[in-house]
């Protein structure tokens, strides 16, 4: 069972209820019991100072590879989900590109099992839509709801035939789950690697269009609309696609959007020299659509940003750059430069934290992502002015691949509470 | 916000140049420097004794992961006359195939005290990449990487070019052909800027015309041959590979000879005094007909022997910077 804890004196925020104050958190039975005062006859095991700390949910992360099953030399749901509670995430999504793919409720079954095991995180897979992910028939959707995937997708891989899409939307629709799509066009992206622009041109690099992106994104949107799908495109990047989302959401269409986080700091000038740890898909843009993505960010119009964890092991990035794997391992820079929204002004801190906790938790339709009396208590307590420099040393994922070695981070997470318990502290 | 990649630079703290991996940041003085050496070399080929002892005792490798007859052999040639000792892998057939990496490659070959690495690839970016995790002794030039660069073509045919033309600075030169997948044309526009010529001009139907490429290289892009020719000091024409055709790129080779290949019809728009250029295997009858290839104003021929003197600048130079590295960590040991 776990204790009875109290949070004392920090900075409260908690978007989904309109909570930003100073106040005390009471923990009982793995619940929040109660906000403010100690409730009459409450006696502690254990209380946590968060004088000048913020208190929030714990983070909901969209898209966290744990690689497990498949390609444990890269990485395990241990070793991620411990990354994962020192980041403040308390619940993540894996994408269901594992070996085998996430396409029976068995494989569902057995990374929610792994989770549970560790318990540092909850780990909810992403079911594939399509059988094998292979874009052709499509899954057993009813069961794998009932072996817990709060949502379907494709991971990155393309649906090439439309009439599939469209059935795959709709037999989704029967069971109203949700569909995470990426945004980008299988055969305008083939055998590219940066955004085709200035600097692909310059350094000779196959280049993905911006309308890979736009392409993909108007036929999904114009399938969701005929079909009443519920869709969230994984991963948008650049400024036309995310204003053609928006406009759709204007017309009501059930559409979501989110942005990894690094995209919101990187562009495509980055990629000089070659970087590999640079190398993502879809690829870094231009400086404009970077701008536009951090606007869509404070405007609601993308409701959430995630990690986006894509760990690898050094081999994978030791090669010349179009032949590397693509994906940063990135969940340890998560809430660090979230904070940098807020000091370079994009938006103020309740916001990023929203988009961190409630945003992504309404995409999957959970309860999850606030601090509401009787609810699991997954809590994030961070000191928002904590300076550091992350290292390979600092890293707990077992990826080391981040183009953000040697940069110095400030805001630190101190403890992070899932379902009541301490599952780290700092 | 992210630290800078750790430059693989090409340049050691004084300046000189440690591997050749592009035109890219090297200054106009630099580029000149090779001419002008490569220009001391070309009478070597005419002595009795074809040899300068400029890299004796040393061992290169030439490490070609494409297939390469010209660039191959001249390279080869190049370190001969260097009196190197000269390594040729074919890579197509050997390690690789069997499951090797590129890393371990380059580290089975440093272990037998290779000095330099000759080195082509499919892959954008692979002579960076092996710049960066290369023994710090050794020297990694670039004979080709993917659609990035080939230094070496370009610098040859800036050779050629001032043989002929004396000098850069009030030329207009013409690229014509695949720019979109030539490494060739992105170094020579690289290397025509640094030199200074005014009016730099590529010539390419849309779908070999790369993003935003006035911007990358400050060139002037035209889609009609006899209109970016006309006046022009030089032209050059690319190689177009034969799987381009019948795609989504080009129609037929019918359309494209009629639309872009040199003829000397076509040819009376640029200069009369017109140098004609191309780096070889020429496709007759696509990129230009044998009239043209053949007649008096191509420098087709000695482009290829300008290759070699201009490889030999290049080596002599990267193992000089080696030698004056090994001087002073001598001297500091002393």
């Amino acid at each position: 069972m776990s204790p009875r804890i109290s949070i004392l004196n920090g900075r409260l925020i908690d978007p989904a209820n309109g909570r930003d104050a100073v106040t005390d958190l009471h923990i009982a039975g793995g619940q929040v019991l109660a906000l403010g005062p100690r409730p009459e006859g409450f006696t502690p095991e254990r209380t946590l100072d968060a004088s000048a700390l913020v208190v929030c949910p714990g983070f909901v992360d969209l898209s966290v590879r744990c690689r497990e099953p498949g390609d444990e030399q890269k990485a395990t749901i241990a070793s991620e989900t411990r990354a994962a509670a020192a980041s403040g995430v308390t619940t993540l999504c894996c994408p269901p590109d594992t070996q085998p793919v996430v396409d029976t409720p068995a494989v569902a079954q057995l990374i929610r099992q792994i989770g549970e095991r560790h318990g540092l995180a909850r780990t909810l897979p992403i079911g594939a839509i399509t059988q094998g992910l292979k874009g052709r028939s499509i899954t057993e959707m009813a069961a794998l709801k009932e072996a817990g995937c709060p949502a379907l997708g494709q991971a990155d891989r393309p649906i090439r035939d439309t009439q599939v899409h469209r059935r795959a939307l709709e037999y989704a629709a029967t069971f109203d789950l949700p569909v995470f799509l990426p945004a980008l066009d299988a055969e305008l992206a083939e055998g590219g690697c940066a955004h085709e622009g200035v600097v692909s041109t310059r350094l000779g690099l196959p280049g993905i269009p911006e309308a890979a992106e736009t392409v993909a994104v108007a036929r999904s949107l114009a399938l969701a609309e005929q079909t009443g799908a519920r869709i969230h495109f994984r991963g948008l990047s650049t400024a036309r696609g995310v204003a053609m989302l928006s406009e759709a959401q204007r017309r009501g269409v059930r559409a979501s959007g989110d942005v990894s986080m690094h995209q919101l700091f990187l562009t495509d000038d980055d990629l000089e020299c070659f970087n590999a740890h640079c190398h993502l898909i879809p690829p870094l843009r231009t400086r404009a659509d970077r701008e536009a993505l951090r606007r869509a960010v404070a405007a609601g119009s993308l409701g959430a940003v995630c990690s986006d964890h894509q760990p690898h092991d050094p081999d994978a990035k030791l090669a010349p750059f179009p032949e590397t794997a693509p994906g940063i391992s990135a969940l340890e820079t998560l809430l660090p430069l979230a904070l940098r929204l807020v000091e370079e002004g994009v938006m103020d801190l309740k916001g990023v934290i929203e988009r961190l906790t409630r945003g992504p938790a309404e995409v999957l339709g959970l309860q999850t992502g606030r601090l509401t009396p009787h609810r699991p208590a997954d809590v994030c307590v961070f000191d928002p002015t904590a300076e550091w420099t992350l290292s390979e040393q600092s890293l707990l994922s077992h990826g080391r691949n981040t183009p953000f070695l040697g940069t110095r981070m400030r805001g630190q997470v101190r403890w992070t509470l899932l379902g009541g318990a301490v599952v780290f502290e700092r | 916000m992210i630290p800078k990649s750790q430059e693989s630079s090409q340049l050691d703290a004084q300046g000189n140049l440690k591997h050749f991996l592009t035109i890219e940041g090297l200054s106009r003085e630099l580029l000149v420097e090779i001419l002008d050496k490569a220009e001391g070399f070309v009478g070597v080929a005419r002595q009795a004794v074809k040899k300068v002892p400029l890299c004796r005792g040393k061992v290169i490798a030439n490490l070609f992961f494409e297939t390469s007859t010209r660039t191959r052999t001249t390279f080869e040639l190049a370190a001969k006359r260097l009196s190197a000792d000269v390594l040729n892998l074919n890579i197509s057939t050997s390690a690789t195939a069997k499951g090797e990496t590129l890393l371990d490659t380059l580290r089975n070959l440093e272990a037998m005290h290779v000095d330099m690495f000759v080195v082509r690839h499919a892959s954008s970016g692979t002579a960076h990449f092996m710049a960066r995790h290369a023994n710090p002794h050794v020297s990694i030039v670039n004979a080709g990487d993917g659609r990035h660069s080939h230094p070496t073509q370009a610098m040859l045919d800036m050779f050629t070019i001032r043989r002929h033309k004396g000098d850069f600075s009030s030329l207009s030169v013409a690229i014509v052909g695949d720019i979109m997948h030539s490494r060739v044309a992105r170094s020579q526009m690289l290397a025509l800027k640094t030199l200074g010529v005014p009016d730099v001009r590529i010539i390419a139907p849309r779908t070999l015309m790369p993003a935003r490429i006035e911007e990358a290289f400050g060139v002037r892009v035209y889609h009609d041959l006899t209109e970016g020719i006309r006046d022009a000091d030089v032209v050059i024409m690319l190689r177009i590979q034969r799987e381009r055709m019948n795609s989504a790129l080009l129609p037929s080779e019918h359309e494209y000879f009629h639309l872009y290949g040199l003829t000397e019809a076509r040819l009376t728009a640029a200069r009369p005094d017109v140098t004609v250029m191309h780096p070889g295997p020429i496709n007759r009858g696509i990129e230009m007909d044998s009239q043209v290839a053949d007649g008096e104003r191509s420098v087709i021929l000695e482009q290829v022997s300008n290759g070699i003197a201009v490889r030999m600048a290049v080596m002599s130079m990267c193992i000089g910077t080696q030698n004056l590295r090994a001087q002073s960590i001598g001297e500091s040991h002393a």
